[in-house]
């Protein structure tokens, strides 16, 4: 079994994100940068896969800036096989960056693809849903459970009210939940022998992707800040502070 | 102009989150319809059809739209499309695994998760887990949006008489089938509709704490029970406690944070409540920054004590 794992590189988790003063977007600009937490998740959980001889190759993707080439790497060292780098000047939106991968998809045939579920700076928790659409698979989104089994994938999936398993058929994708499996840190020697792997670089022309933006951005604004309240002194203070709100007798 | 909103349901009852996004599409001016897709879901249509504002209700009912299963309902959604400029659904986990299934099947780029609808057409979202509010204007002919549900009012349950139109789609796919679920049964309060919120941190250090600090000031105030991330990766609750980016959106007239510290993560989760209080024993927690009450002390002992006051 093959299985494509598409990572994006995004802000770091743990750095608060600036909204550049003329309102044109988050600034970027010297900040770290990180592969999409949940796409860790959607690595690790092919390796798992593969350790448990149950799938053979792992080809990880990402389509950004050239730099994105350094969360390729962060895959492979990982444990994935290869990678392949579509380089677009800006971000493309999700339904572009499906098309691109749905192009990728057909070129490598993969059983799974193992996308996150959603992208810590857009969120926009659409591309997993979007490639199974243009491929006219199944889709297991927000998984926190992934069992293979002959032609077929169970998928628990993280909903509203708790859990739910599915079916699908396979070819099939899946996007992963924060439950899912706790990603590895790559070691240093693995880190060494990643850069040995091979990455294919591509365009989205190559894979005759028109990625024009579809929205147009007006403009990005802070949101409106909370103002930080009082310390209550003790316990009485606070009950009385949620009497006087009403809401306790 | 118009609009069909998807509605969200379990098959009995309307989910609170759907009249949310019929206030939406109100926004959007035209004609609402609202298609209820289900399994023996006579009941949420008759529901569908009383909310103020909705014109019509198309009501698919067969087997292969039981579970929402996207392989067959965007289909169906597509397949209706043609009539409508804007596609609605309220950012439920069905919402959100449905929609852009059916915006790529349309050749659209989504917008997923609006919080306004502004007068030139054009629609703010948040990003970078709420530290940033995009404006944004689509080109594409037709329309795919997920509204999230502290966004808008909730539209009136009573008061509308829309007619009922059967409709069909293509039925199943047979590339998906539903195996089981575990779905909580509780008598509290849901968790992003409830008006007042008490969630727990990691500082609970396990089920059996919640269960006997958290719940009893939950069920004091008439609460749902919220969690952060770190509390729900270690078990002490269910995954569908958790609130924040990447988990429910609450805005509740109360919410109370025991024990969290107050990650980006969570924020993104729960400050758009009226009121926030937080008891966390480390006076730089950020969780403080957005409190309109805090207490710094130990929770073990001001919780109970707390709960015991009210
Ligand atoms: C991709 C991604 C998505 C995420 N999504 C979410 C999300 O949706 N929601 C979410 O919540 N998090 C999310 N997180 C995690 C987030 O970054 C934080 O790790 C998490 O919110 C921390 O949870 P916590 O506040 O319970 O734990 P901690 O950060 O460990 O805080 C525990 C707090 O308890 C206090 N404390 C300890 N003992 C006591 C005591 N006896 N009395 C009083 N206070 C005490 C401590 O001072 C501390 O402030 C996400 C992270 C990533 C990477
Ligand atoms: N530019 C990209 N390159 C590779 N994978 C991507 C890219 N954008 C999104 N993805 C994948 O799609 C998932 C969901 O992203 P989104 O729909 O943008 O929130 C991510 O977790 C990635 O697995």
């Amino acid at each position: 079994m093959k299985i494509l794992v598409p990572v994006k590189r995004v802000i770091d988790y743990n750095v608060k994100p600036r909204v550049k003063a003329d309102q044109s977007g988050v600034d970027l600009a010297n900040v770290k940068m990180s592969m999409n937490p949940f796409d860790e998740i959607a690595v690790e959980e092919a390796i798992r896969l593969k350790e448990a001889g149950k799938a053979d190759e792992i080809v990880v993707v990402s389509i950004g800036e050239q730099k994105a080439q350094e969360t390729l790497r962060t895959g492979l060292a990982m444990g994935a096989d290869r990678g392949i780098l579509v380089v677009a000047d800006a971000m493309p939106e999700p339904l572009a960056v499906a098309k691109i991968l749905a192009k990728v998809v057909e070129e490598e045939s993969p059983d799974l693809v193992i996308l996150g579920k959603q992208a810590i700076d857009d969120d926009s928790n659409q591309v997993g849903q979007m490639l199974a659409a243009l491929l006219d698979w199944p889709q297991g989104t927000f998984a926190s459970k992934v069992e293979p089994a002959d032609g077929k994938v169970n998928v628990t999936r993280e909903v509203d009210g708790g859990l739910e398993t599915l079916s699908l058929s396979t070819p099939a994708i899946i996007t992963t939940d924060l439950r899912l499996n706790e990603p590895r840190y790559a070691s240093l020697p693995n880190i060494m022998k990643a850069k040995k792997k091979p990455i294919d670089e591509k365009t989205p022309a190559d894979y005759g992707v028109d990625t024009a933006a579809r929205l147009e951005v007006l403009k990005v604004i802070e949101p409106p800040k909370r103002e930080a309240g009082e310390i209550v002194p003790d316990v009485d203070t606070l009950v009385a502070k949620i009497k006087e709100k009403g809401f306790a007798a | 102009m118009s609009t069909l909103i998807l509605a969200d349901h379990d098959n009995k009852e309307l989910a609170p989150a759907t009249l949310v996004a019929v206030t939406a599409a109100a926004k959007l001016g035209g004609d609402v319809h609202v298609l209820v897709a289900g399994e023996g879901s006579q009941a949420v249509a008759d529901a569908a059809a009383k909310i103020a504002g909705v014109a019509k209700v198309l009501h698919a009912d067969d087997a292969a739209y039981g579970h929402a299963l996207a392989e067959n309902l965007a289909p169906l959604v597509e397949g209706l499309m043609g009539d409508y400029d804007y596609l609605l659904a309220p950012a439920t986990s069905t919402g959100k695994n449905v929609l852009p299934r059916v915006a790529a099947k349309m050749d659209t780029q989504m917008i997923s998760e609006i919080v306004a609808i502004n007068d030139d057409g054009s629609f703010d979202r948040p990003t970078y887990a709420g530290n940033a509010i995009s404006t944004v204007k689509s080109s594409d002919a037709k329309k795919v949006i997920t509204v999230r549900g502290t966004a808008f009012d909730k539209a009136d349950a009573e008061g509308g008489s829309a007619s009922v139109e059967a409709v069909s789609g293509a039925g199943d796919s047979g590339k998906s089938s539903f195996v089981s679920a575990e779905i909580a049964e509780s008598e509290r309060p849901e968790l992003t509709s409830a008006g007042i919120v008490v969630s727990g941190g990691r500082a609970l250090q396990s089920g059996e704490n919640f269960e006997k600090i958290i719940e009893p000031l939950a069920d004091k105030l008439g609460a749902a029970v919220g969690a952060s991330r770190a509390a729900v990766d270690a078990g002490y609750v269910p995954n569908d406690y958790q609130v924040g980016q990447t988990g429910k959106i609450v805005a509740p007239e109360l919410y109370i944070a025991i024990g969290i510290s107050g990650a980006i993560q969570h924020l993104a989760g729960m400050k758009d409540s009226k009121t926030i209080i937080a008891i966390n024993k480390d006076e730089d927690a950020p969780i403080f920054s957005v409190a309109d009450y805090g207490l710094v002390a130990d929770l073990y002992k001001a919780v109970p004590e707390l709960t015991e006051k009210l």
